[in-house]
């Protein structure tokens, strides 16, 4: 099913200039693979080199954080909403 | 919750209880929590974006003891969103600049000056002095040491970042809350994740952030309504949205969790630094370079020298060298208009991005390309001077 990825500032360079990207998925780690196949510029920048979802990229299903939900297998409904929320440390 | 500030020594002049009307008519606050805003003791951390407008506040809001720790002198970019610093201000410590404005809206206010580098070795005693943190720095080293010095003295860290026109605001290390680290356990690698310097900062951003900083700091003083704990905002100034996800205690952190590896502050710069050198983000070290004077030399000599400009549209219409332009992200693509039987020259705003670009192109089978040593900012600096900076 088609469900949206929201890109946060930072990572839309990599994502052809989109803020909101469509991806087909049944759970939360098919949602990331499709978006990473679709723009295959934000692989780096969200998985290190063995695959592992980096550690100051946090990925929240709804409002939840999926380290606290099934993770990867989390499944994904229609109405369901992938957030990407990269750590920034701006502040001057 | 034991109240966090010991309001019974504070007393209230005639002149304070006359400005702060409007907060001591209010039902969450009345004389009771103004007096808890005059005992209350709150460290900023940056007198910068962020810093300026929470400062500022805090300062008009009559917070009695006010921290200010900042190193920084005020530069001309930093007018644009700094609101504590003036045209006039320009190459003065920030901290004296800062100081000037808080006394000139609040004389009632102690101001305690932290002229230094936040550090492992300093911040543990800095902090002791205060009730509540706000950090508003802008590096990750500083941000995970705030974060760890509030976790280890027992302190809240009211947190805010921002990025072009996001930014993320919460509340860490209160007793029954998460902490940053629970939120990102580890910081990027560096050159991943763009600063303000370089990815730029909408300058009203920093002021959206900083007042909401300034508003959890002051619900803490006074133990008013929800405090952004255990919550994440997201403010996305540009499409207007206000955005809120949850943020857990994580049992297994390793400074606020049940067994805590991080027992006292450690090397920030390191815990930072040290994952860069395994990072593809920044090149291999042996980028050849050519100095603005040499390839002004040879440019006049008429030698023949491609000059490749990889910044962003919108930076080449700010000034430019007549290179030719191709953004860093559209090299890959666009690779095909260069010659690599000439001899290229790539430049950037400063030699970072075009270090990239050299190394790529060197590894793309264009043997004789070189990056312009400080790019277009020594460009202006030494060889024309009448060329804008940025």
């Amino acid at each position: 099913m088609s469900i949206k990825v929201l890109i946060p500032t930072p990572l839309r360079p990599y994502a052809g200039k989109q803020s909101i990207i469509e991806v087909n998925a049944q759970t939360v780690g098919e949602a990331l693979s499709d978006l990473v196949a679709r723009h295959p510029d934000l692989r780096k920048h969200l998985f290190s080199e063995d695959g592992k979802l980096r550690s100051f990229v946090n990925v929240y299903l709804n409002d939840e954080d999926i380290r606290y939900l099934n993770k990867d297998a989390t499944p994904v409904k229609e109405t369901d909403t992938v957030t990407i929320v990269p750590s920034v440390a701006g502040g001057r | 919750m034991a109240p966090l500030i010991d309001s019974s020594q504070a007393t209230l002049s005639n002149e304070e209880i006359l400005r702060y009307s409007r907060h001591l008519i209010m039902p969450e606050v009345t004389l009771e929590g103004q007096k808890k805003l005059k005992g209350a003791r709150v460290l900023c951390v940056g007198t910068g974006g962020l810093g300026s407008p929470l400062a500022l506040y805090l300062a008009a809001a009559g917070v009695g003891t006010l921290g200010l720790v900042d190193f920084d002198v005020v530069d001309y970019t930093n007018l644009q969103r700094q609101v504590l610093h003036h045209t006039s201000d320009v190459g003065r410590l920030k901290l004296d600049s800062a100081i000037d404005k808080l006394i000139a809206i609040n004389p009632f206010v102690e101001i305690k000056r932290f002229d230094t580098y936040l550090s492992s070795q300093n911040a543990l005693e800095i902090i002791s002095g205060f009730d509540i943190i706000a950090d508003g720095t802008d590096n990750f080293a500083t941000r995970y040491l705030v974060n760890d010095a509030c976790v280890l003295s027992g302190k809240p860290n009211v947190y805010a970042s921002i990025f072009r026109f996001e930014g993320q605001a919460s509340i860490f290390a209160t007793e029954a809350g998460p902490c940053y680290r629970c939120l990102y356990p580890e910081p990027p690698p560096p050159g991943l994740v763009p600063s303000c310097a370089e990815g730029g900062v909408l300058g009203v951003l920093p002021g959206l952030l900083g007042v909401i900083q300034a508003t959890e700091v002051i619900k803490l003083i006074l133990g008013a309504g929800e405090p952004l704990i255990g919550r994440l905002l997201l403010v996305d100034a540009l499409a207007m949205r206000f955005r809120e996800l949850r943020v857990r205690k994580n049992p297994e952190c390793p400074v606020c969790g049940a067994n805590p590896t991080v027992k006292e502050l450690i090397d920030y710069n390191q815990f930072c630094g040290i994952r860069g050198e395994e990072s593809e983000a920044s090149p291999s070290a042996k980028i050849p370079e050519i100095q603005p004077e040499e390839l002004k030399r040879r440019l006049d000599a008429q030698e023949d020298i491609f000059v490749l400009d990889v910044r962003e549209p919108h930076e080449y219409q700010i000034v430019n060298i007549k290179g030719h332009l191709i953004p860093l992200g559209d090299l890959p693509t666009r690779v095909h208009e260069l010659d690599s039987s000439r001899e290229i020259v790539v430049h950037c705003k400063s030699g970072a991005r075009s270090a990239k670009a050299v190394d790529f192109l060197r590894k793309s089978g264009f043997k004789r390309a070189a990056n312009l040593t400080g790019g277009i900012l020594a460009w202006a600096d030494r060889i024309d001077r009448s060329l804008p900076k940025y």
